[in-house]
């Protein structure tokens, strides 16, 4: 089936099987590898994308139902606006070291992105009870949720204001 | 793994669904949130020649709360309730259990309906239909016809509906206003499904219980209603030793199994110490 939709700001256009799931069509057919695979169940939270702005396991939706819809992966995420370019999300990531093997680090980063645009200030339970769909077995998770409070900084001090829009799927690209 | 082949077939509308259904006459499978049949056609436990995607039909989208009820449409998903305020508010049972199903990422797809038509006997939502003496409404070709929560599961993720219907909404029936209600679960681990959960909803009158409700969920094949343990309830001074009393006479009235993430005995154990626990958060929240 021939099937259009928007990935990281473009329209794509794309011939898939009816079976392929969404994250192997963005792996194979668009070349967007952030997009890890680990359990394809939905359990780990690896192949997480943003559809439509809201955090889904790649692994559990067909490439034909995201056409028509908007999807970001991590490729997406750079707007220029960090250090290096990067999103100030990946910033943290990296100046807090909150990655090892990096293989969680994609769907950790997008999982963070949707939380800060419906809560630019989380509590530490709230960060935790988050990220606990995205397993990560290097780290022990502290510096990623060292990571996540300077990532809500960033955010916050970007924003200029303390307040971000409520579920702002467009804030977080 | 990847899923085995099928034909994607997206229907446009209720009566397009159910047609697609009866052209496949019981080999094709309603499509949903994706969160439990995607694994299970992953995993090749199930093999549909064709998957019918009901996710466009916005007829079936949306909730309604009204004054004395809760009607979900079939495309409703989990953080849509999760995230209604007024729900919380008006039966926090609800609120409860809802939060407590896997991740954000699999509450954004996964729906209420798909949940119940899936009948894990650990899940949230067939518990919470029994709680609430839920009705589903299921259309094929033939017609429409509504099913009770009582008489909808039959066994471990199976249930009275044929696979040419579709459950096109649910309602669940609220308790009075002045009621409290609650939902307790353990789990081993944030986001699995719990080992055991207990829901249960209290009225009461002139400092004494005129009506309780207690459902188990993981105890069995099915959600559990344990009438028993209501009976010890009725009339009675709500307080801590007769919560307690309770929890034992659940403790007698179910048959759990023993599996590698609990044994019977622990599940036993738990359904007692959890019904005690969501007894007194009831009460507590009874007006
Ligand atoms: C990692 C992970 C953790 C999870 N944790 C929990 C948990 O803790 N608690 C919990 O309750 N669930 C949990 N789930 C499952 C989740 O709640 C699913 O969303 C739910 O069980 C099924 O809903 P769905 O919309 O995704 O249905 P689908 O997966 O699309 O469908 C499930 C079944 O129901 C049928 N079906 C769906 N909709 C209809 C309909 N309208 N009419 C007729 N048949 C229909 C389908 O044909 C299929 O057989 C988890 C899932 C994952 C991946
Ligand atoms: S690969 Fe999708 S959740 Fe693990
Ligand atoms: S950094 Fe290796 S899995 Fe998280």
């Amino acid at each position: 089936m021939r099937i259009s939709m928007e990935v990281n700001g473009r329209g794509v256009e794309v011939d898939v099987e009816d079976r392929t799931s969404l994250a192997d069509c963005l792996r194979d057919r668009l070349g967007l590898t952030g997009v890890h695979l680990g359990c394809e169940h939905g359990v780990c939270g690896a192949c997480t994308v943003l559809l439509d702005g809201s955090s889904v396991r790649s692994c559990l939706l067909f490439a034909v139902q995201a056409a028509g819809h908007r999807v970001t992966t991590v490729e997406g995420l750079a707007d220029g606006a960090g250090q290096g370019g990067l999103h100030p999300v990946q910033t943290a990531f990296m100046a807090c070291h909150g990655l090892q093997c990096g293989f969680c680090t994609p769907g950790l980063v997008l999982t963070t992105c949707e939380l800060l645009a419906e809560d630019p200030a989380p509590t530490a339970e709230e960060v935790r009870a988050r990220l606990s769909g995205n397993l990560c077995r290097c780290t022990g998770y502290v510096k990623i949720f060292e990571a996540v409070d300077r990532a809500a900084e960033l955010m916050r001090a970007r924003s200029g204001t303390a307040a971000a829009p409520a579920g702002a799927a467009e804030d977080t690209r | 793994m990847k899923a085995p082949r099928f034909e994607y077939r997206a229907a446009t509308s209720v009566a397009h669904a159910t047609e697609l259904l009866a052209e496949y006459d019981g080999d094709a499978k309603v499509l949903a949130g994706g969160q439990s049949l995607v694994p299970l056609l992953n995993f090749r436990l199930s093999n549909p020649a064709a998957l019918v995607d009901i996710n466009g039909l916005g007829e079936l989208g949306g909730h309604r709360l009204g004054a004395d009820e809760l009607h979900v449409g079939a495309v409703c998903r989990h953080r849509e309730i999760e995230r209604d305020p007024q729900i919380a508010a008006r039966c926090p049972a609800i609120a409860d259990a809802v939060a407590q199903i896997g991740h954000v990422a699999i509450r954004n797809r996964g729906t209420v309906v798909g949940s119940i038509a899936h009948a894990d006997p650990a899940a949230e939502w067939p518990g919470l239909a029994m709680l609430l003496d839920a009705q589903f409404t299921a259309r094929a070709v033939q017609g429409e016809r509504t099913i009770a929560a009582g008489a909808f599961f039959d066994g471990f993720l199976s249930t009275v509906l044929d696979p040419t219907e579709v459950i096109t909404a649910v309602t669940f029936p609220l308790p009075p206003v002045a009621s409290g209600s609650a939902w307790i679960e353990f789990a081993r681990r944030h986001g699995d499904f719990a080992l055991v959960g207990v829901g249960a909803v209290i009225e009461c009158a002139d400092e004494s219980i005129t009506s309780a409700r207690i459902v188990v969920t993981g105890v069995s094949d099915t959600p559990v209603r344990v009438a028993a343990a209501e009976r010890v309830l009725h009339g009675a001074q709500p307080g801590e030793a007769l919560f307690a009393e309770a929890g034992r006479v659940v403790a007698t009235q179910v048959d759990p199994i023993s599996d590698i993430h609990g044994d019977a005995t622990y599940r036993r154990r738990l359904a007692q110490v959890l019904t005690r626990r969501a007894l007194a958060v009831a009460a507590d929240r009874a007006a």
